[in-house]
């Protein structure tokens, strides 16, 4: 009896070509990769048409969300070190060079300074949990600018002192927030004379709205 | 004589398939850690306010003022001239495209031919309206192309007129 050949084909499919791609694509992500910080007050911040980008350097970032809830931080280890110095001596409270280390590598906070001993002691994930921190202190108490006031002079100066250029201002906002407590924050930057700042924001295109 | 046999016929092919795994993975963790679309920065020029002899009385032509507030619920209501007396509206509209750009558009261009000059706008953002809406009117005289407007604080008459129309 005649056998009936099957013809067996091959199972194994020629990879060349994926990897090739799966690599190129590979490249392309790595190079254009800057890992997402951890934030510790997440916002939704607000689109428009706007193209400029955010810049990378001499800025300082208000992130406003959660209720009113104010955050603070600003670019680079090198400034933040030396605007805690200038807090420290301001509101006399020491601290170590460990600590000043740890501040420095802070991407943004939000307490009063007084808990901030706190808040640096903690590790990053720990620091990051949502709620944990109150948020800076927007408020002059008598005589006495608010504290949030004297981080952004403190930021301002340390750029200016660092880097010899004068530090941006961006406000973050949640695009759900009541305008009352952007309105705080927008004050305060007047306060200093800074009549100028950024508004952060996503692209949207020019058709919106109904 | 013997022949070694060390498989010279053997094909050359090694199985890529670990190394395309192990590829994917990799993209996937780093698309998942970029953040590709980098926030942009809308600039904001707020009024000098720390002269303290004149409060806010900027002597503008009537003709020339668009008033917008920015009331709850995401709804506008402008008007034009004083508030008294206004020369147009009050009247509410919405954001976009469909709502209070086609205004303002209009307004410039009657504004022009009147009096030769721009259109002044003047946005007054109420407790109850949200950042939203501050960005998105602002990005709203980034569209129109309009040269002068300001942020001001709003009053206690302009609070009556969006309680009155009922978007406070």
């Amino acid at each position: 009896m005649p056998k009936i050949k099957v013809k067996r084909a091959s199972t194994t499919i020629d990879m060349t070509a994926m990897c090739d791609v799966s690599f190129l694509l590979l490249t392309f992500f790595i190079l254009t990769a800057t890992a997402r910080q951890p934030e510790p007050l997440p916002v939704d911040t607000p689109a428009s048409t706007v193209q400029i980008k955010v810049p990378d350097a001499n800025l300082g970032t208000v992130t406003v969300g959660g209720d009113g809830k104010v955050f603070f931080g600003v670019a680079g280890p090198n400034v933040r070190m030396r605007m805690l110095e200038r807090m420290s001596e301001k509101y006399s409270i020491g601290f170590s060079q460990k600590e000043k280390e740890r501040f420095s590598l802070m991407e943004g906070f939000g307490v009063p300074i007084g808990n901030l001993k706190q808040i640096i002691a903690m590790d990053n994930a720990e620091r990051n949990k949502p709620g944990l921190q109150p948020g800076i202190p927007t408020d002059s108490v008598g005589e006495n600018p608010s504290q949030l006031h004297d981080w952004i002079i403190a930021a301002r100066y340390a750029t200016k002192e660092l880097n010899n250029e004068e530090m941006r201002v961006a406000i973050k906002g949640d695009s759900k927030e009541q305008y009352p407590s952007i309105k705080k924050v927008i004050d305060i930057l007047q306060g200093q004379k800074i009549n100028k700042f950024s508004l952060v924001t996503n692209l949207r295109t020019e058709d919106y709205g109904d | 004589m013997a022949e070694l046999n060390t498989g010279g016929k053997q094909s050359p092919r090694v199985d890529l398939t670990p190394m395309v795994d192990l590829a994917f993975l990799l993209i996937t963790f780093f698309m998942l850690t970029t953040s590709l679309a980098k926030p942009h920065a809308m600039d904001v020029a707020m009024p000098d306010k720390d002269k303290e002899n004149k409060d806010d009385n900027l002597e503008v032509a009537d003709n020339r003022t668009l008033t917008v507030l920015l009331g709850a619920n995401n709804k506008i209501e402008y008007y034009m001239g004083q508030l008294e007396k206004p020369l147009d509206g009050p009247t509410v509209v919405g954001y976009g495209k469909n709502g209070i750009r086609p205004v303002i558009l209009k307004k410039m261009k009657e504004v022009q031919a009147a009096t030769g000059k721009g259109l002044i706008v003047i946005i007054r953002p109420s407790d109850n309206s949200n950042y939203r809406n501050l960005v998105d009117i602002l990005d709203e005289m980034k569209i129109v192309n309009a040269q002068q407007y300001m942020i001001g604080d709003i009053s206690e008459p302009e609070i009556e007129l969006l309680k009155r129309e009922g978007v406070y």
